[in-house]
């Protein structure tokens, strides 16, 4: 047997060094993260990366920060597997290996031009907020945008900063609700999709952006279709066990004729191309 | 008319010194008999061994390609830079390679090579040698082959071997297979009567051969398309059991887990991908509790599929070889062959 190092594997991984963590929420923490030698990584809004725990394995992660911020990364973790987990007992300057990014990032050149709905529900704000900051810093290249955010209670609202931060713009509009509200919590309260008929939408000129969980997804997008947006003008970031990222191992397989790989063809698809997909 | 310059002939009585000489420079594996009518692929260093008449192994070539478990990394705990992509190869000779079994690793093949690549598996392929043997008559009533177009050679091999009674007639399809051919001295080129009785064979072999479900097979596409709801699924899922050994033993099956393990020194470790099986229940779970084929009739439609439909879009072929592997394996009696006349009898 011939033992060698393979120089050109694409299992191979980068080193990415903490340079920043933030607890948002019991949990979810923030991770500011720099690769070796403080080089950039060229990524879009929506692709994700396989952070690795040596000795504990890996898990794909959506980045959360705009490729339009330099020099470094940001990944918003849930602690609900075993790297996860792992990953919320690591701190600034520890060590985390990064393979990626991959996968079909949201088509920025696309939405170029038009207005924009975005909807987060929980966790999703993650993978949106990379392309929420990245319009803003674009944001002459876009039309009206509105922010519509729903979580479950005010305690579980992640990226606070951010949230202050589009609440005060001008330029776009910032809405939230709570499934469930608390005794200092003076906005919303019901679910996601109570807020969607009260935008104003053109949908001869509006894409909707939709990321949240898969029991979210039926119901917004009824709304949405209510609205008359078009099905190819509503873009959804699908959530899978992308374990490879190389179309390979199987597990991100979307059960569709066009045999979609999460990792590979998405995770972001126009509602038209999966619209069969029965849990999405 | 003179000789068939790709054509050659081994006598048998030489097949042992063929395998010996092989043996001296390459690890040369072939089928064995296991007992109780099972035979796996193993190493010989003789032709004493191999079973030349063998129903299709328990396990496929597949094993030395994509092994069960494979070294992708070794790594050092918190020091990133210190981790090694690894590879690890043979140079192997796998004699005795049925056609369905070379349409697998020709599916195989395709798979690893699509961007982004997969070294690991195209470096240890360049580094096998692959000897066919054809199947004149059918191995059992599990295959179906002539169904999925695979009991004929085409392609995928050094050399292809057919017996013919007293010589095999060997077919060079790649300079390797010509090198050993050329270095073993052993082969003759075959003449032009031995070129007719090979003619012979393939006719009769045609005749004897016949679609194992009655389908055109270019229609079974079609067929899926129609059968994403059939009843077909629940009445297959009642009965799996979901243990994986289908897709273990299919030829064209690849899906694999990926995993870390530390050494006893609890700062060292390895990352090992293993065979891994979409009939298992945790497979397209995700960390937050969501299963996205959580019952296993979707998990059995979804293998399938797997092999009669989005092959076809993805890499234009079907991902069955018809080796029947999956049939004889399985433990809850479900067989291809009956799901597929079903399907068939229902888009009808």
């Amino acid at each position: 047997m011939i033992k060698e190092e393979l120089v050109n594997s694409n299992w191979r991984v980068r080193k990415g060094r903490i340079i920043r963590v933030k607890r948002m929420t019991p949990s979810e923490k923030l991770f500011e993260i720099e690769l070796d030698n403080g080089r950039a990584m060229d990524y879009e809004p929506g692709q994700f990366v396989q952070v690795s725990v040596f000795g504990v394995g890996e898990a794909p992660i959506s980045l959360c920060s705009s490729p339009t911020k330099r020099g470094s990364f940001e990944l918003c973790v849930r602690a609900a597997g075993r790297v996860t987990n792992a990953m919320h007992a690591l701190e600034a300057g520890d060590e985390i290996g990064i393979r990626g990014p991959f996968g079909k990032g949201f088509p920025v050149k696309v939405l170029a031009g038009n207005d924009l709905i975005f909807v987060a529900g929980g966790l999703g704000i993650a993978p949106l907020r990379s392309l929420i900051n990245y319009v803003i810093d674009n944001r002459r290249e876009f039309g009206k945008v509105d922010i519509l955010l729903g979580c479950r209670n005010p305690s579980e609202m992640l990226f606070a900063d951010d949230l202050e931060f589009w609440q005060k713009r001008v330029d776009v509009n910032f809405n939230v609700t709570v499934d469930k509200g608390s005794p200092d919590w003076a906005g919303n309260i019901g679910l996601i999709t109570s807020i969607i008929p009260g935008v104003t939408i053109n949908p001869e000129r509006t894409f909707a952006v939709v990321v949240g969980p898969p029991v979210m997804y039926k119901f917004v997008i009824s709304e949405l279709l209510k609205k008359k947006i078009a099905e190819r003008n509503i873009i959804l970031s699908l959530e899978r066990h992308m374990k490879c990222g190389m179309g390979k191992c199987g597990h991100c397989q979307i059960d569709s004729i066009d045999n979609y790989y999460c990792c590979q063809d998405g995770p972001v698809f126009s509602y038209d191309r999966i619209k069969n997909v029965a849990k999405m | 008319m003179g000789t068939h310059t790709r054509y050659f002939i081994l006598r048998k009585d030489d097949l042992n010194s063929f395998i010996v000489k092989l043996s001296r420079n390459h690890k040369v594996v072939a089928p064995v008999s296991k007992g109780y009518g099972n035979y796996a692929f193993t190493e010989v260093t003789s032709a004493n061994d191999i079973a030349l008449k063998h129903i299709p192994t328990i396990l496929p070539p597949k094993k030395y390609f994509l092994p069960q478990k494979e070294t992708m990394l070794s790594f050092s705990t918190g020091h990133v830079e210190n981790a090694e992509a690894l590879l690890e190869h043979e140079n192997t000779v796998i004699f005795g390679v049925h056609t369905c079994d070379l349409n697998g690793i020709q599916c195989l093949n395709i798979v690893f090579s699509e961007r982004p690549r997969d070294y690991n598996y195209l470096r240890r392929k360049d580094n096998i040698t692959v000897i066919g043997l054809e199947c004149t008559e059918y191995c059992d009533e599990h295959a179906s082959c002539n169904l999925m177009n695979s009991n004929f050679p085409n392609g995928g091999y050094d050399l292809f071997f057919t017996d013919m009674g007293e010589v095999f007639m060997a077919h060079v399809n790649t300079q390797a297979g010509d090198d050993l051919v050329d270095s073993s001295n052993l082969f003759k080129p075959a003449t032009q009567a031995q070129m007719e009785a090979l003619y012979a064979i393939r006719d009769a072999k045609r005749s004897r051969f016949k679609d194992e479900v009655n389908v055109d097979r270019k229609k079974l596409p079609a067929i899926f398309d129609k059968s994403e709801n059939s009843p077909v699924w629940k009445a297959i899922g009642d009965k799996c059991l979901g243990c994986g050994n289908c897709t273990n033993v299919c030829p064209t099956c690849y899906c694999f887990d990926i995993a870390d393990t530390l050494n006893l020194d609890l700062k060292s470790g390895k990352r090992v991908r293993t065979w891994d099986s979409c009939e298992v229940e945790t497979f397209a779970k995700v960390a937050g509790g969501e299963n996205f084929r959580s019952g296993q009739a979707e998990r059995l439609r979804h293998r399938h599929y797997r092999k009669f439909r989005f092959s076809l879009g993805k890499y234009y072929r079907f991902f069955c070889t018809g080796c029947g592997r999956c049939t004889r394996t399985c433990m809850a009696g479900i067989r291809l062959k009956e799901t597929l006349t079903a399907l068939v009898k229902e888009a009808a």
